[in-house]
């Protein structure tokens, strides 16, 4: 038992060392390594530590919207502005962008292979029956998807070959590996991804794949540490020289997976 | 992924302080239905037994929204805390100890209260020999609540939202790693768990057969 309250102590001493912040993010950013590479700049900088919490957009926004996190950092452009519209965020920049991609089994039954029109291959999967995972859980890949389907004017729920799994981008791509179907990925969890097995790169390049990262402050009244000064520094920071030019150096088997670019959006 | 070792450590770390918690709650409680006869004893006799079975996500989902800061007990400020994840065990390992132990104490006491009474000892005075007496299945108790906690996922990842360095535990780990397609690292994990589950169960097995 003294052991046991050793540890605990040893734990709580760890935890309560500097001033933390919560930064409520996406999985692709954090799964890609992104985010574990370019935060240390800033917590050496500002002695401030951050606190990754890798969700999909959807429930990120939403842990901040009910005051558990500091700073959102997500990429969903509708979510953002019904976010924004609710009173929970109150400015919006965006801070690096890359693309998605479909992606499926190099047998190809839909024919996609080369083509970088999204819609257009949406309706060959449905048309083909290929198999197609969804990620079902509202995170920003997902909502795009969902569009997408909407623009095809084609509703795949329910459909045989569709499977909603309702899991992050690594169970959608774990799941597409497994059973030889098509999705769609952001290009940053898919080349840091180790298990592709026979999934290759199938549609790119539709200016309807771009996949924009934005970081919303949050309203005074949401954040979580009661530190406001700490959340708009992290956020100065992350649309700073510093930042920037570390997410464009970030590679991953030699390849960037983000590039830089700030934009505040009105 | 974070290093190997800390992981370890603050898996073992919060699961044996949540076992030490349910052990502070639930032993009490084991020898209090085995000893006592009082009004009610059946109903929290059927409610310990029925949350042997609580599914962890419930539990974290209920923790998540008492701890989050919208919710009743905000401004403890415990949500994402590796503290919130020792409640979160604490609660799924109370009904364990407390239902095991139960049934270790009574055991012994229908064997041997008659004895200990007729001696002259009371309920109370009784307790200490017969908790001696039970030690081996009052460990099995305790080791069951420890698997509980050490191996399950669903409430500490809800609770602790996994974040590096804070609240990743072996099981959260786990569970990212394969979301990352790093079966490798998901599985030399998993073998540190189940290794330290025998290992625990051996320990208790000597232990249980020496003294008995």
């Amino acid at each position: 038992m003294r052991i046991v309250l050793a540890f605990l102590i040893l734990l709580l001493a760890g935890a309560a060392q500097a001033e933390s912040i919560t930064l409520a993010s996406t999985t692709s950013l954090d799964n890609s390594g992104l985010l574990g590479r370019i935060l240390p700049l800033f917590t050496k900088a500002s002695g401030i530590e951050v606190r990754v919490l890798a969700q999909g957009t959807g429930q990120a926004l939403a842990t901040a919207a009910r005051g558990d996190a500091d700073l959102v950092l997500v990429h969903d452009p509708e979510a953002e502005d019904a976010f924004i519209a609710a009173g929970h965020g109150i400015s919006r920049v965006e801070i690096a962008w890359n693309d998605f991609i479909f992606v499926g089994p190099r047998s190809d039954v839909a024919h996609l292979a080369g083509s970088s029109d999204a819609v257009a291959a949406l309706r060959k999967v449905a048309e083909a029956k290929a198999g197609f995972v969804s990620r079902g859980d509202k995170s920003g890949t997902d909502s795009l998807e969902k569009r997408l389907w909407r623009e095809a004017g084609i509703n795949p729920l329910g459909a045989p070959w569709y499977k909603d799994i309702g899991g992050g981008m690594g169970a959608a791509l774990n799941v597409a590996a497994a059973t030889d179907s098509i999705t769609l990925t952001d290009r940053g969890t898919w080349l840091s991804f180790a298990n592709r097995r026979d999934l290759a790169e199938l549609v790119q390049g539709d200016a309807r794949l771009i996949n924009r990262y934005r970081v919303i402050e949050l309203a005074p009244s949401r954040i979580k540490s009661g530190s406001p000064a700490a959340a708009h520094a992290l956020a100065t920071w992350f649309a700073g020289a510093q930042a920037q030019a570390a997410i464009g150096a970030y590679t991953v088997g030699g390849r960037a997976l983000f590039n830089p670019g700030v934009k505040v959006i009105p | 992924m974070d290093e190997f070792l800390p992981i370890v450590l603050r898996s073992l770390a919060v699961s044996l302080s949540a076992t030490f918690g349910a052990t502070l709650i639930g032993l009490p409680l084991a020898a209090v239905l085995a000893l006592g006869r009082w009004p009610g004893r059946q109903v929290v006799l059927v409610m310990v037994h029925g949350l042997l079975g609580l599914p962890p996500v419930v539990v974290g989902l209920v923790l998540y929204l008492l701890l989050s800061r919208s919710g009743p007990l905000g401004l403890l400020g415990l949500l994402y805390t590796p503290e919130a994840m020792i409640m979160a065990q604490t609660v799924l390992a109370t009904p364990i100890i407390a239902a095991l132990g139960h049934r270790a104490i009574e055991g012994r006491w229908l064997e041997f209260g008659r004895a200990l009474q007729a001696s002259g000892a009371s309920r109370l005075a009784a307790l200490p020999h017969l908790m001696r007496m039970a030690r081996g299945g009052i460990a099995t108790a305790l080791l069951a609540g420890f698997g509980r906690t050490v191996s399950e996922v669903g409430a500490v990842l809800i609770v602790g939202g996994n974040i590096a360095g804070v609240t990743r535990t072996m099981t959260t780990t786990i569970t990212l790693e394969t979301g990352k397609g790093n079966f490798d690292l998901a599985l030399a994990l998993g073998l540190v768990l189940v290794g330290i589950s025998i290992s625990a169960s051996t320990v208790v097995l000597i232990a249980g057969r020496d003294r008995a």
